[in-house]
């Protein structure tokens, strides 16, 4: 894994890494990756893929409002908010 | 029993001893709070301890016992890991990024305890959002091996592991993504118990690997596990992955017959790279088994050497998408004067996060990228499903799996930081487990010539915890293992 790599991937993973340790995190997940690329080897051809030990699938609930409203108690654990909404930095000019 | 001696007792004799009135809650409790602060500075343990919550509750625990209450944990003790939301305590999960996050609710499970009458210590240590083996990984400074304090107490749930170990708290409980539970119970000589996957809600559970996450209990006895694991059980709706099975009474088997159990030894786990003084501590509990009624043959789980890097896969895969919602926006950490939206949440994200939890949500971004996710995602589910293959067919004649629970003892701190893939190594025997949603348990089972704790592993089919704290149960009958404590605990 190259540098320019690891800016790419910061990006899509919104991580701020900066030019000085971008080689060290370049260095460790180039380790991670060769760790992982042993499942290359395996025979895999017609198996399923598996994303629950059980093969649930998602249970539905009935189209009904169920939450009360808690809008105060969850904002006021926020870094910011204003009348009710979540305050960010100005996206447009 | 005098009161300076409480802390010895297990839960079960402790509910004993409530129900007798030998001492009241309040008594307890404050002898645990005395305990965690005279000693904990030692093990870091917990990261909060609820003093005046615990008082209260105790106040009132001790009012139900007054009145014939029998909830199964009332007036007891306990402690949870800090990923379990307490409304109203903070719950950190071990990061800088929830340092100030105090939640407005309490995890599914936290409510069961206090349901069940059950008194909260505080909050356990633990390696961030739950990544790590060796506590090491926490905001808040690792937590000590209680048995050998240059030691790690293993991980993720290193603090909770910790807190039963050195009797700052009767039980504790933990989460399971990899061997967060079994691992540090293995490295500090108590009993982990991680159930079936579904089994326990993880409504309220700070979120890591949704598809391999479970809660479950670390104690001193698998009674004791029983006797938790019948609060912490069941359905719930709130849960999506919570699986509607019939929850039996975990303590009514404890004592049953083990004549006839037949014991499975995977050939995979006892091959290079496990530690010599450790493979026989396995096997002198296995003749403790054969002397028990059991009948014993080797297996072969074949995939098993594929376990790490499925898992190394699959849970970054599922974390990154996880922790994307630690933005800085809602709750948790936010950068100084951000420039604008995207500086908000990359700077957040990159000063509230620890190095490891940044370097699997690097490695899952990567597998989930366009171009990789059939190379990487898709290839490690379909490795997932060989490995819980292996499993079904070893289920066809034997009725449980039983090997190390780590391929060595504690190792010291600082011995594995720098290199994150030796580390991952560290959870070999525990990680198929996950993978394949199975039970499992670990008990003690004897220490090395150095003195450090070794642990016996127990995998059961789905939804076989009775079993398991049955065949745990009867083990710790005839040794006494799980009744050493750290040499320095008094």
């Amino acid at each position: 894994m190259e540098a320019n790599e690891i800016a790419k991937l910061a990006q899509l993973a919104r991580i701020n890494i900066d030019s000085e340790t971008a080689g060290d995190v370049a260095e460790s997940i180039t380790s991670i990756l060769a760790l992982v690329d042993q499942l290359q080897a395996a025979d895999t051809k017609g198996v399923a893929p598996m994303s629950h030990p059980m093969d649930a699938v998602q249970r539905l609930r009935a189209d009904k409002v169920t939450e009360p409203d808690q809008r105060a108690q969850l904002q006021a654990i926020a870094p910011a908010v204003e009348n009710g909404l979540f305050l960010v930095p100005k996206v447009i000019d | 029993m005098h009161s300076t001696n409480l802390h010895q007792l297990t839960l079960a004799e402790l509910k004993q001893g409530l129900k007798k009135q030998a001492f009241s809650s309040v008594e307890l409790t404050q002898h645990y709070l005395e305990r965690i602060q005279r000693l904990d500075n030692q093990y870091n343990s917990f990261i909060s301890v609820c003093q005046e919550e615990a008082l209260s509750m105790a106040k009132q625990a001790d009012t139900q016992l007054a009145q014939g209450d029998e909830s199964a944990l009332c007036g007891i003790p306990i402690a949870h890991k800090d990923l379990f939301c307490t409304e109203g305590v903070r719950t950190s999960c071990g990061s800088k990024m929830l340092d100030n996050f105090t939640p407005p609710y309490n995890a599914a499970i936290v409510d069961n305890c206090i349901n069940a009458g059950a008194v909260m210590l505080g909050k356990t240590n633990m390696d961030e959002f739950a990544m790590g083996s060796s506590n090491e990984n926490s905001f808040y400074g690792p937590a000590k091996n209680p048995w050998n304090s240059n030691c790690v107490p293993g991980g993720s749930s290193g603090g909770s592991a910790a807190a039963v170990a050195a009797q700052l708290a009767v039980a504790a409980t933990a989460s399971d993504t990899g061997g967060s539970i079994r691992q540090p119970a293995s490295f500090c000589g108590v009993t982990g118990l991680k159930p079936t996957y579904g089994r326990v809600s993880r409504w309220g559970m700070v979120a890591y690997a949704s598809s391999l996450d479970q809660a479950g209990p670390i104690t001193k006895t698998a009674e004791d596990a029983a006797i938790m694991l019948n609060v912490l059980a069941g359905f719930d709706h709130r849960d999506s992955t919570s699986i509607d099975e019939p929850k039996p009474d975990y303590t009514t088997t404890l004592s049953d017959s083990l004549e006839g159990l037949r014991i499975g030894l995977p050939k995979e786990y006892f091959s290079d790279g496990l530690d010599s003084q450790v493979e026989q501590l396995i096997q002198d509990a296995i003749k403790t088994y054969e002397a028990l009624g059991a009948t014993v043959k080797e297996i072969s789980l074949p995939h098993t050497h594929l376990a790490v890097p499925a898992y190394y896969v699959i849970a970054p895969a599922e974390c990154s998408a996880n922790l994307s919602r630690f933005d800085g926006v809602r709750y948790g950490y936010r950068c100084e004067d951000p420039k604008d939206l995207e500086d908000l949440y990359k700077r957040s994200r990159a000063e509230g996060f620890g190095e490891e939890v940044k370097r699997r949500i690097l490695v899952g971004a990567y597998a989930l990228s366009a171009g990789y996710y059939d190379a990487y995602y898709r290839k490690a589910q379909q490795v997932r499903r060989l490995i819980k293959q292996d499993f079904d067919a070893a289920f066809n004649d034997i009725d449980v799996i039983a090997g190390p629970t780590a391929p060595s003892p504690a190792f010291e701190l600082g011995a594995k930081t720098k290199d994150p893939v030796s580390m991952y190594l560290e959870d070999i025997y525990t990680l198929p487990t996950n993978l394949a949603g199975l039970p499992g348990i670990s008990i003690p089972c004897g220490v090395t010539k150095e003195n450090k704790p070794v642990g016996l592993q127990l995998t059961g089919h789905y939804f076989s915890e009775a079993k398991l704290l049955n065949i745990a149960h009867r083990y710790q009958q005839e040794t006494d293992f799980h009744q050493h404590t750290a040499p320095a605990i008094d």
